[in-house]
């Protein structure tokens, strides 16, 4: 019973019996953790929610092209962008997303909505609320499989690649018991079983019965003879080489479970596959770069540079293989730096058991990209399991030049959520394991003939989509055993599902479609592909990837020019208000409650604290400080949120005392960051792999970035006015005024931003005015900046659930803030830098990319330069809450100088909105507002920027 | 209820083997030692009797072979993880046939077999260190790279992570699991260094109990039925104040059982048994 396209099958057959040969003896094909986006091609626009039947749409030279693609990013890279060129035209588009039951759901989204308004709408679709352990991946245009970054447009994420999404877990809880709901168990679930089936989850023979058995349960309900027969597991797929013994000790063990309800035979699953070993773990192929492991043990005149190894990102830390062996282990606490250059990879260790001096160590990626990716998993996964609250950008630990940081909620935070979720638990469908009894040659069988019935077969007996076993007619389907009522309800019935699409174009109503070409393509794809491209990346020079690359950033540019033709006059008032006190040192209070979060940032899945229950040294000890740190905050007495603020306080400090420790030169911590970031430009630099950390790479570096503002500004051909605008100037000439004489300036000031709209003005975006004095990377930031005008690092930070809050509530701003809690582990001052590598090839390719313009003025008062890292910080958390027009950080931090205790409380009020709002007035409001709540304050800085979003025309060469 | 990691410990079957004239004069042995071959049968009696009067396991007792000096070291030959046995390449040629009785047996029991035929490939079943969640495998002069990548093959549940074992025969010439959760470790620098690896490279927590000496943290924990927590460790007479470490198990049936000759060709109590749970059969 083949649906699939002939075509699309043997694609995917060459694909998995290509990959396998390449690795014979390393992780399985499909070892990569990450699941990969459906290939299919989305040609046809369609209404908003309509449903697409879309099983055999696939045209047989997509599915060639895709396949090609396997083999050589190059040819990729010449491909058209894909899917979504009819569409183009329009600011709307068309995605599909394949949900983790192998539907594919359809709607539309306006082109440059942030990611999260697809995340948002699919988790609507899918009733889920826990959804922070969730996520969306897609294709870039080198097929390789990325995640959608929630906080960005998702137009400049896709560029060019086909609009084709996947659902995914993106952090694998460590204890799924912990999850509130069934139903986000369930998506778990189906997540878990085709990472088994795939092979991207490897486990035993016996373990392959236990899990399947429990799938069986949950999907058929008991076990029943006289319905059953003896071969009704058989269309299941539980393995990647199921055997008729497998499926026998399924059955066995299936009859075991009568009564047990579909949602405690997933809790079973779980606890079962949550155990091994690879469960949650996200593999990226790399090279070791430079020193020799002290778990590496080089076989005999083995060089250890240069083997292959697997890097693996888990919510413990990150793990490193060769082979299938473990040969190392860093965890989170163990972290102290992540960084990528090019396509290396750096980890900074903390001195420890084998070290005894913080150690950098490279690995050496397939590509840049490749570098990049795994190094925003990494952050992802730190933030998410480690952190109580996802950090703000500029923070030391972990902040090397990208502004990118993890802006979704953080397990514990997710946690403390879903603690609070009230609705009575979700009747949801649980679906058959269609995908499972696709065609999938993983396991090298030729399993070609797919079971899914041909298109236009409406026979009564597949009302159920997936089952193709003849005897299994529908009524079985709907019989009270099973878990799904629904099963056989319109949504899922034959007739939708073998009518061809063009059938029912007018349907509204937001569906599921079953699903399309499941044929083999998952299991395949991540897995085999990542690990294929890498080995073959590996035999060739690892240099040349970088002309494809180049193609990339170019072809990116070009779309960029595509940009719509519209201006939009935005001013962005950026007001930072300061308010010192000097407190007591034993004084804990904020003005801002923190949220007590459930649980502390120790991990569930093991025991912190070691039992010392025969005797002292019995207790197996771990010489890593924070989890000493965390253990004694144990014993502590105080609420969960004085235990909480406690322990990460010390940590903080801690981790603060390190790193200035460390690093005795006279660097400013912004001087050490910079010098290890890798936004140099790649083309000028032929560094050694591991960036010594130095002080002398500073100065050039300023010359290279600017050399590359000018680069860019030559580029761009616009710049009529001199960078000079930067703040650097306008901040030392300004002296410190109170509020009140700083009003009519400020108004004089807008007034003047105002008036020189029309001026062509060159200058930071507006996350970077104010730090334009100490980075020189702003440029970059222009060339990416061509529509995101306002602040992007509180942009960065919008989450979903305070845009529903009510907005310019005064009253409201603490309920949004207790959401979104933030802690800081070092002192900063106030500006915030933030600089995009991204933007780096950019500027190097010599992009004519310039389609705003901008105006920002600075206006500072001397008092922000104060030195506010003198002294020891204890505790620094930001707040930061948002209306629809003004968005409000309040960085808290505390910090202990020669036994005085400060607190330092600053605000920043961003202001952001096209040219129609008064901003003076919201200004003046936000001030107002800010003054009520803290009389004290002084305002120190003000910016106004003003962007204009030119025609194309005007922009290009 | 069957489950992914049954519980560690718990063991219905041993398989030894009796200890062949040749063991006195040709087993391979790191320091020169003369053994007093009667002397170390009757400490093999009382080890065999210990697992099977007085644990209960019922014990498959294979005969020696002359021409195998070393096979009353049976732990070498297999490694045996729930229902699979991985027979193993021993890394010393001269016991390479030993795997032979070994591999007949598991396969009567019912085990899965997964050989190791790879040319290249060594492993010592006392370099693999098993926790009950996870595999460490000592890299040894007989436990190669390759050997335990295909340990991790035949385990695909478990982490395995390799550790440099510089000094000493094997990895579990100086540790040992002393119950769930539990390692046994001595005292000796490349000991506690191997520790702190394996602590570095675990998910898990493990405590720590350090012996003054390295080869008594070589023990036998089982979990029985009905006697719980069991130690088999060495005796008094052996190792004195190792011997007073154990005694703070308050939670354990301590078993002191006598080695002081088969440890002078390298054997610990770990490498004359392959222990075996049954019922961990799906």
């Amino acid at each position: 019973m083949t649906t699939e396209p002939n075509s699309e099958s043997s694609a995917d057959q060459q694909e998995a019996s290509a990959a396998p040969q390449l690795e014979a003896d390393s992780f399985p094909p499909a070892a990569a953790h990450s699941t990969p986006v459906r290939k299919e091609q989305n040609g046809d626009e369609r209404a908003e929610g309509g449903v697409v039947p879309q099983g055999n749409q696939l045209e047989p030279s997509q599915a060639e092209e895709d396949r090609t693609s396997y083999r050589s990013s190059t040819s990729k890279l010449s491909r058209s962008p894909g899917g979504g060129r009819s569409v183009r035209s329009s600011r709307n588009m068309q995605c599909k997303v394949t949900l983790l039951d192998g539907a594919v759901y359809t709607c539309v989204v306006e082109k440059r909505e942030r990611g999260h308004v697809l995340f948002d709408k699919v988790c609507e679709q899918l009733n889920l609320l826990e959804k922070d352990y969730f996520g969306i991946t897609f294709r870039d245009i080198e097929n390789q499989k990325n995640w959608l970054d929630q906080s960005k447009e998702m137009k400049k994420q896709i560029r060019g690649a086909a609009w084709n999404f996947s659902f995914n877990v993106k952090f694998y809880p460590p204890d799924p018991a912990q999850l509130s709901e069934d139903i986000t168990r369930y998506y778990l679930c189906l997540q878990l079983r085709d990472d088994v089936v795939s092979g991207r989850l490897p486990c035993s023979f016996a373990t392959h019965t236990v899990l399947g058995s429990y799938t069986v349960q949950s999907e058929l309900g008991d076990y029943d003879l006289e319905e059953s027969g003896t071969d009704y597991v058989s269309e299941f797929r539980f393995a990647p080489n199921q055997t008729k013994e497998l499926e026998e000790k399924v059955m066995d063990l299936h009859k075991n479970y009568k009564g047990m309800t579909p949602a405690d035979a997933e809790m079973h699953f779980l606890e079962n596959v949550k155990k091994l070993s690879m469960y949650g773990v996200d593999l990226h192929h790399a090279k070791l770069v430079g020193s020799l492991f002290e778990c590496l043990s080089p076989a005999k005149g083995e060089d250890s540079e240069g083997v292959e190894i697997m890097l693996g990102v888990c919510s413990s830390g990150l793990l490193i293989y060769r082979d299938r062996l473990r040969i190392n282990r860093f965890a989170w606490p163990k972290v102290l730096k992540i960084s990528y250059k090019r396509n290396n990879f750096y980890i900074k260790i903390r001195p420890g058991e084998f070290e005894q001096f913080e150690s950098t160590i490279g690995f050496k990626l397939p590509n840049h990209r490749a570098a990049k990716r795994l190094w925003k998993v990494c952050v992802e996964h730190h933030t998410f399991f480690r952190l109580v609250s996802p950090e703000t950008p500029p923070k030391k630990f972990l902040n090397l030049g990208s502004k990118f940081r993890y802006s979704g909620r953080t397990q514990a935070q997710t946690r403390r959520a879903s603690s609070q979720i009230v609705r009575p638990a979700p009747r949801f469908e649980r679906s058959t394991s269609k995908r499972y009894i696709m065609s999938r040659s993983l396991d090298g069988a030729p399993q070609s003939t797919p079971k899914r019935s041909t298109p236009k077969r409406s026979s009564p007996k597949r009302s159920s989509p997936n089952r193709s076993s003849p005897n299994r007619s529908s009524p079985n389907r709907t019989s009270p055993n099973r878990s799904s009522p629904n099963r056989s309800s319109p949504k899922r019935s034959s007739p939708n599902r073998s009518s061809p699409k063009r059938n029912t174009p007018q349907s509204v109503s937001p569906r599921i479609e079953p699903p399309a070409s499941f044929n083999g393509a998952k299991p395949t794809e991540m897995g085999s592909d990542l690990y294929g491209r890498a080995k073959g990346i590996a035999l060739s020079d690892l240099i040349t990837t970088v002309t494809p690359e180049k193609k990339v950033e170019e072809r990116k540019a070009e779309e960029e020019v595509e940009v719509e033709v519209e201006v939009e006059v935005e001013v962005e008032v950026e007001v930072e208000v300061e308010e010192v006190e000097e407190e007591d040192e034993t004084t804990k209070a904020t003005e801002i409650s923190l949220p007590s979060p459930t649980s502390p940032i120790r991990h569930d899945t093991k025991t912190e604290l070691t039992d010392t229950g025969v005797d002292g040294e019995l207790t197996a000890t771990e010489s890593d400080q924070e989890d000493e740190s965390e253990l004694k905050t144990q014993d502590t007495v105080g609420t969960p949120e004085e235990l909480l603020k406690h322990s990460t306080n010390i940590s903080e400090l801690k981790r603060s005392f390190l790193e200035t420790g460390a690093d005795s030169a006279g660097l400013t911590e912004w001087e050490k960051r910079l010098s290890s970031s890798p936004l140099r430009s790649p083309r000028l630099d032929e560094a050694p792999m591991i960036e010594p950390l130095e002080l002398d790479e500073v100065p050039s570096q300023e010359d290279e970035g600017e050399d590359e503002r000018e680069r860019a500004m030559a580029a761009g051909g616009s710049v009529e006015e001199d960078i000079k605008h930067s703040p650097v100037d306008t901040k030392t000439t300004v002296p410190k005024p109170t509020f009140e004489e700083m009003s009519p300036e400020l108004t004089a000031l807008l007034q003047s931003a105002r008036d020189q709209t029309s001026t062509r003005v060159w200058t930071a975006s507006p996350a970077f005015s104010q730090t334009v004095f100490k980075t020189t990377e702003k440029v970059e930031r222009i060339v990416l900046q061509t529509e995101v005008v306002s602040s992007q690092q509180e942009k960065d930070q919008d989450q979903p659930e305070l845009k529903s809050a009510q907005p310019e509530q005064p009253d409201n701003l603490e309920n949004q803030a207790e959401h979104q809690t933030e802690q800081l582990s070092v002192l900063e001052a106030p500006e915030v830098l933030t600089f995009n590598r991204a933007g780096v090839v950019d500027v190097t390719h010599g992009v004519p990319v310039i389609h705003t313009e901008m105006k920002t003025v600075t206006y500072q008062s001397l008092e922000a330069d104060a030195d506010p890292e003198a002294g020891v910080l204890m505790s620094a958390q930001t707040i930061t809450s948002d209306t629809t027009s003004t968005t409000t950080t309040t960085h808290i931090t505390k910090t202990v100088k020669g036994g005085i205790s400060e607190t330092r409380i600053e605000k920043r009020i961003v202001i952001s909105g096209d040219a129609d709002m008064d901003h003076d007035e919201a200004l003046a409001q936000a001030i107002k507002e800010a003054k009520e709540q803290h009389p004290d304050m002084s305002v120190t800085k003000v910016v106004v920027h003003k962007e204009t979003e030119i025609t194309p025309e005007e922009g290009e060469e | 209820m069957a489950g992914v990691m049954a519980d560690f410990g718990n063991f219905t079957h041993a398989v030894v083997r009796a200890i062949p004239s040749s063991l006195a004069k040709e087993a391979l042995r790191m320091n020169v030692s003369d053994v007093d071959l009667e002397k170390a049968r009757r400490e093999h009696e009382v080890y065999v009797g210990v697992l099977k009067q007085k644990l209960g396991l019922e014990v498959i007792e294979l005969p020696a072979d002359e021409s195998l000096p070393d096979c009353v070291f049976v732990e070498d030959a297999a490694v045996v993880c729930g229902d699979t046995a991985l027979i193993t390449r021993p890394g010393a040629e001269s016991r390479r046939k030993e795997t032979a009785a070994i591999r007949q047996t598991l396969k009567e029991l019912g085990l899965n077999i997964v050989d190791m035929s790879d040319e290249t490939a060594t492993l010592d079943g006392g370099d693999v260190l098993f926790t009950g969640r996870e595999f460490f495998v000592g890299l040894s002069k007989r436990t190669n790279q390759r050997g335990a990548e295909i340990l991790a093959d035949a385990f695909k549940d478990y982490a395995v992570s390799t550790v440099p074992v510089t000094d000493g025969l094997h990895l579990k010439s100086f540790c040992s699991m002393g119950g769930p959760g539990l390692i046994v470790i001595g005292s000796s620098e490349p000991a506690q260094k191997a520790l702190k690896i394996m602590q570095q490279m675990s998910d898990h927590r493990y405590d720590k109990l350090t012996v003054p000496d390295d080869i008594a943290a070589n023990t036998i924990y089982m979990n029985l039925p009905g006697k719980g927590h069991v130690l088999l460790h060495c005796t008094p007479e052996e190792f004195p104040e190792s011997a007073k470490v154990f005694e703070k198990l308050k939670d354990h049936m301590l078993i002191p059982v006598s080695n002081m000759e088969k440890v002078k060709v390298d054997g610990a109590l770990t490498c004359c048994s392959v222990l075996i749970n049954m019922k961990a059969k799906v």
